[in-house]
């Protein structure tokens, strides 16, 4: 008996839905017709239709970092592959998982300089986690199951599917999920109880230890979030997050540090530095979070957790490396904790925290408020207040804003908070707002932009009016690429070449040509007002809140510095030579 | 990561890969290798079980032991490696490296090649009469001290294969 043939479109849609796919986020074109044809035949999936093939990669990353779930992009053969190359960067580097189809020309094609072709694979070799050209009908149902194991398990990514015209056309039988199994990819969940065993006797016998947590923890799931919150509690460690973990570990927690790095806190970066013990639990060891490597902690031994064996030793040697899940990993380390009774020491903690609380008094997010200028950190503080209490859900841009928003809002929970961190895209925050509100269309979401940031994609505000998305753009308008400018103050003798933001537009008149709601606030004493306005209105609203131009984020770790030697203001900053070294670094 | 390395000794390994033959497979791991900026010193790809779809990368890189612990790893994480083992570290191995040489010339220089040729089991495979291909098989460094003795004798052209290299014993990747 031979099976149903479907075609090749049908078999995409039937395979997405059988992979829990609800939302698509895509635009149309000539290789890809054939697959809106079948969308336009179903209501099973949605399709929300993008402005830019970049947006719809960062509505997908925001959807899938709020939810757990891998997001789904659908774009054209050429430059509707070539739109989305920065979207796949940027979760390639942040590890999130995404599965983008893009249209190719028929495969007798392929090679000749065709209309709209690309090399799409070839272009997207090095920016995804994999990817696939399908070539049979038949292999087009496996290709994209296997497409979302390897995109949603493991170190999570993203996976391009490129899937040529007549492959959409032709027939083949359907083949479910639960036939596929991969030959060689594995990722390692559970991690070596030898390794665990040795890394909770450090534990035991730390005198200055510390927690340092990143978006592996996210990634892991939010059973991962409370173990690792319920374990930290348990030993009475400090601990600090990159800013890829914020949430993970509930901020207003006595423990927490606040984020480390270039722009943490001054006692989570001493903590750091002056550690004999460092727990890394899924993060990195990024450049922004080590400073000088000769100069990172260099007192102490290293435990890390990490599901990807290649971040392991990368930047940084380790005592202990373990392979695994930080849920996994955490599960273990706490019944080992349990069985072998561990009590931490005592007394050398009380001396540990009794010097992280003379770290702490320094205030080192300490601004100075007035009542004539809005302060970005104020402005931040004051929406903080107004949405804590809420469902709420914040996005942000590149550049200083990002920074603010990242020390002034605090994240209780896990997914709450979606950034760009690795690639640092501008313009990732408003399109991944509109994704999270996509999936979640009854809570409150907030990109928290920067003027030059939100300009580069804007577009979108024509989706947030078509899909009624009543997402907040939250501008603090400093007129200046300001993390730009801040570096120009400090390596280029304050020279502001190109980042003043001239001819911007009036903020409040484009939201209205959308048919959305503009705000614009410039007095202290409005602000709460403007706040309350923006968050009570049912539409998209832009908030366009004019702040301090000149206000500059710290603490800061100049380039090529180490984590004890942070400049904490403009007083400081004055006077410092950055190395030669430093500045040739990013 | 420059103070790190420059503190350590640069080793040169052979690290031999079993992928899925699939298309692309070759250049993700070129373009790991470019990408990362490590060394590649000679790669060597085949088909070697046509049933199972599987070949075989031999790799000769060069590294501090944190760069070679890194490239492992890298190669390991591209979803069709199936296996990555470092012939120089993991036991005993032995390696072979086919060169195809061309000499031109006449007289005594010609002479003393075939001369040399015979020292080092060089097969003429091919010969006209002034010239001739040989067939060297062995380490890189005996092909290497040939291919130096031929210089001054007309040497004209090399074709190597690169490094083939499996582990001694009876264990299997
Ligand atoms: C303008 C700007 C300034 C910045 N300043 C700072 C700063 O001051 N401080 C700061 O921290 N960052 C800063 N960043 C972000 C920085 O560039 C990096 O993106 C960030 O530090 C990386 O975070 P992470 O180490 O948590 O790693 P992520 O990129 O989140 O990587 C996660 C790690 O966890 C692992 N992992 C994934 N899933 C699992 C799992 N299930 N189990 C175990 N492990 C897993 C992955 O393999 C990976 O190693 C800044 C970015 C920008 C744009
Ligand atoms: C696509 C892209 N181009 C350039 C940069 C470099 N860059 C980093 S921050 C920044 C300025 C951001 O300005 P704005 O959005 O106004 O934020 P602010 O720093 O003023 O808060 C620039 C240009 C980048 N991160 N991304
Ligand atoms: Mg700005």
């Amino acid at each position: 008996m031979s099976e149903t043939q479907l075609n090749g479109a049908e078999i995409i849609l039937k395979a997405l839905a059988d992979q829990g796919v609800e939302v698509v986020f895509g635009y149309p074109g000539g290789a890809v017709l054939p697959i809106y044809d079948a969308l336009f035949k179903q209501n099973r999936i949605r399709h929300v239709l993008v402005r830019h093939e970049q947006g719809a990669v960062h509505m997908a990353e925001g959807y899938a970092r709020s939810t757990g779930k891998v997001g789904v992009v659908l774009v054209t053969s050429g430059p509707g592959a070539t739109n989305a190359v920065t979207g796949l960067t940027d979760a390639l580097m942040d590890s999130i998982p995404i599965v983008c189809l893009t249209g190719q020309v028929p495969t007798h094609l392929i090679g000749n300089d065709a209309f709209q072709e690309a090399d799409t694979t070839g272009i997207t070799r090095q920016c995804t986690k994999h990817n696939y050209l399908v070539k049979e009908p038949d292999r087009l149902a496996r290709t994209i199951h296997e497409a979302f194991v390897v995109a949603g398990t493991g170190r999570p990514g993203p996976v391009v599917i490129d899937l040529p015209k007549d492959i959409l056309m032709g027939k083949a039988p359907y083949v479910p999920a639960a036939r596929v199994k991969h030959r060689s990819y594995k990722p390692q969940l559970k991690g070596d109880i030898k390794q665990i065993e040795q890394a909770v006797e450090l534990m035991g016998k730390a005198e200055r230890p510390i927690f340092y947590i990143g978006g592996g923890v996210v990634n892991s799931g939010p059973d991962a979030a409370k173990l690792l919150t319920s374990f930290v509690r348990s030993t009475g460690f400090p601990i600090t997050s990159t800013l890829m973990g914020l949430g993970a570990y509930p901020a207003s927690d006595q423990q927490f540090l606040g984020m480390l790095g270039m722009h943490g806190t001054y006692e989570a970066n001493l903590a750091m530095h002056g550690c004999d013990l460092m727990i890394c639990i899924g993060a990195r060891f990024d450049d922004r979070v080590t400073g000088r490597l000769d100069a990172f902690a260099p007192n102490s031994k290293k435990i890390h957790v990490d599901i990807d064996p290649s971040s392991i030793n990368k930047n940084v040697p380790v005592d202990i490396g373990i392979v695994g899940d930080v849920a996994h990993v955490i599960e273990d380390m706490i019944r080992v904790w349990k069985a072998k009774q561990v009590r931490p020491a005592q007394k050398a903690l009380a001396a540990w925290w009794g010097q992280i609380d003379q770290w702490k008094g320094r205030n080192s997010l300490a601004y100075k408020a007035t009542d004539t200028i809005i302060k970005p950190q104020y402005a931040i503080q004051r929406l903080y207040e107004a949405t804590k209490d809420r469902d709420t859900y914040i996005t942000t841009e590149v550049g200083q804003h990002q920074m603010w928003a990242a020390q002034f809002y605090k994240f209780e929970e896990p997914n709450r908070w979606m950034t760009s961190g690795g690639l640092g895209t501008m313009g990732y925050g408003f399109p991944s707002a509109l994704g999270v509100q996509v999936a979640h269309p009854e809570s409150l979401v907030i990109d928290i932009a920067g003027e030059a940031s939100f300009m580069m994609n804007l577009q979108e505000m024509g989706t947030a009016t078509q899909y009624n998305l009543p997402v907040k753009v939250f501008i603090l308008n400093n007129q200046y690429m300001g993390m730009v400018r801040q570096w120009q103050e400090l390596l280029h003798g304050s020279r502001y070449s190109e980042s003043y933001c001239e001819a911007l537009p009036d903020f409040v008149k484009l939201a209205d040509s959308f048919g959305w709601m503009g705000l614009t606030v410039d007095k202290p004493a409005n602000l709460d007002d403007a706040i309350r306005a923006m968050i009570e209105s049912d539409k998209p609203v832009l908030l366009d809140v004019h702040v301090d131009p000149s206000e500059n984020c710290y603490p800061m770790i100049p380039s090529g510095a180490a984590h004890n030697e942070m400049l904490m203001n403009s007083e400081d900053t004055a006077g410092t030579q950055v190395s030669d070294q430093g500045m040739m670094l990013v | 990561m420059s103070v790190l390395m420059a503190q350590q000794d640069i080793r040169t390994h052979t690290i031999a890969v079993l992928v899925d033959n699939e298309a692309g497979v070759l250049a993700r791991v070129i373009g790991l290798f470019s990408g990362r900026g490590y060394n590649i010193e000679s790669l060597t790809v085949a088909e070697v079980d046509a049933a199972e779809h599987l070949s075989r990368i031999t790799l000769v890189t060069s590294g501090t032991p944190m760069v070679i612990e890194q490239i492992k790893a890298q190669l390991g994480r591209l979803v069709p490696v199936r296996k990555v083992s470092d012939l120089t570290v993991e036991g005993p191995s032995v390696s072979r490296e086919l060169a195809l040489i061309k000499v031109v010339g006449g007289g005594e220089k010609r002479i003393e090649s075939l001369r040399i040729a015979d020292i080092f089991r060089a097969n003429v495979v091919d010969s006209s009469h002034d010239s001739f291909v040989f067939e060297i098989v062995g380490k890189t460094e005996k092909l290497d001290a040939f291919i130096k003795l031929m210089e001054p004798l007309g040497l004209a052209e090399i074709s190597r294969t690169g490094v083939a290299a499996i582990a001694r014993g009876n264990t299997a990747l």
